[in-house]
């Protein structure tokens, strides 16, 4: 295995193509569940543990069912059907099985199915001509990196509570600032790909 | 008179009192990532409308036909079916629009604006007043998409459509262009409509949207 180009994909993922802050996927749950750094990293949670598994059955999916039968151009609605499904099983199988780690995810499961980082990673993978292994480090690496921004920026939007903001300014617009400000500084990890 | 009074709400409706991105703050993530000009912002804005109209008509079709228990996923694959006609149509006849839009042309699938009128809209009205319904939402989506691809291309390369309007007066900010300017151009309008306008704002974001997608709890945080 070509552990460089891993560690590229990994690397791009994470920093310097963050899934939000530079990509614009998973903008709602961004903004909607970064108000507490707990919930942010319960929702980083199933989105990582998400995002990877559907990487690979997406990949799958593809290489196995929809080329051979000359549907390539049905991915998408394909892929949005298969992840809808993957979720609702995986909470089944989580339930059942891993109770702990369903009782840490589960109520943010049902909520990922329409998150566009997921549908995103799907659509990457195939553009990008991952294979197997590469599209779920992509996922995996992608969601983490999801987490790390949600992570992020829940913390500053915690310290914001405290802070006296022009009226016009409360709420959702100071978020958005407040989340330019955080993607800017991840603009620094611009430079260490060279693209 | 009445039927066309309400013809005429339903059209109006998307276009200011509910603009999707303005005042329901749905569909962000296209907002955000396709405005960097004035032009992609309206090839989205109208590739999103066409979906809507036709994932809206077919709805209104077939709200009747539809078990209620399994309409979402119903839903979806209607509106999934749509986009990848309009993602073929654009491949085939506009190639350097698809090139520029890319990835957010299947990603209007998981576009909070469209399942969100399927299931408030659609679901439950006829079939001309959901089509009225669905232009006035995309006529909606379309300018706002059109207003902040506006500003962060005067701001951020001193052009308009391409043209240079800069005059030499003032010296572009990159920065708008580039992902951080996306946020800063969306804080700052929504702010300026805040201010401005008489009605109060009242963001209800992921709230409004029947998706179960991250902010659907009451006060826009999960549901614990």
């Amino acid at each position: 295995m070509d552990g460089y180009k891993l560690m590229v994909i990994v690397i791009g993922a994470l920093l310097v193509k963050n899934f939000v802050l530079s990509q614009f996927l998973g903008i709602c749950p961004f903004l909607g569940v970064s108000k507490k750094l707990s919930t942010a990293l319960g929702m980083g949670g199933a989105v990582i543990f998400v995002m990877t598994i559907a990487s690979g059955v997406t990949r799958l999916v593809y290489d196995y069912l929809l080329v051979p039968f000359g549907l390539g151009y049905l991915d998408t609605i394909a892929f949005i059907l298969v992840i809808a499904a993957l979720v609702q099983l995986v909470e089944v199988i989580l339930k059942r099985f891993v109770p702990p780690l369903y009782k840490a995810l589960g109520i943010y499961l049902p909520l990922i199915t329409t998150n566009c980082a997921v549908l995103g990673v799907a659509l990457l993978n195939i553009k990008e001509g991952y294979n197997l292994l590469e599209s779920m480090v992509y996922g995996f690496s992608g969601g983490l990196g999801f987490t790390l921004g949600l992570v992020l920026f829940a913390g500053v939007r915690e310290r914001m509570e405290y802070c006296d903001i022009p009226k016009a300014f409360e709420g959702l617009p100071i978020a958005l600032i407040a989340a330019a400000l955080v993607s800017i500084s991840f603009f620094g990890f611009q430079g260490l790909m060279g693209i | 008179m009445s039927a066309v009074k309400e013809g005429f709400k339903n059209l109006t409706r998307g276009i200011m009192k509910e603009n999707p991105v303005f005042r329901l703050v749905l569909g962000t993530c296209p907002t955000l990532a396709v405005t960097t000009s004035a032009e992609n912002g309206i090839g989205m804005g109208i590739a999103a409308t066409v979906v809507l109209i036709g994932s809206n008509a077919v709805i209104s079709l077939l709200r009747k036909v539809i078990p209620d228990k399994v309409r979402i996923p119903a839903f979806i694959t209607i509106i999934a079916g749509f986009v990848t006609i309009v993602q073929m149509l654009l491949k085939a006849y506009l190639p350097a629009i698809d090139k520029q839009l890319g990835i957010y042309i299947p990603l209007i699938v998981v576009n909070c604006i469209i399942l969100a009128r399927a299931e408030m809209f659609a679901s439950k009205n006829g079939v001309f007043m959901s089509i009225l319904d669905a232009i006035g939402m995309g006529i909606g989506f379309t300018l706002a998409l059109l207003t902040l691809g506006t500003i962060r291309e005067v701001l951020g390369n001193g052009t308009w459509f391409g043209m240079d309007i800069s005059g030499g007066v003032f010296e572009p900010v990159l920065i708008m262009v580039l992902p951080p300017g996306g946020f800063l151009a969306f804080g700052f309008v929504l702010a300026a409509i805040n201010k401005f306008s008489a009605l109060k704002v009242e963001h209800k974001g992921c709230a409004s949207c029947p998706m179960p997608c991250g902010a659907s709890g009451k006060d826009g945080e999960v549901q614990m």
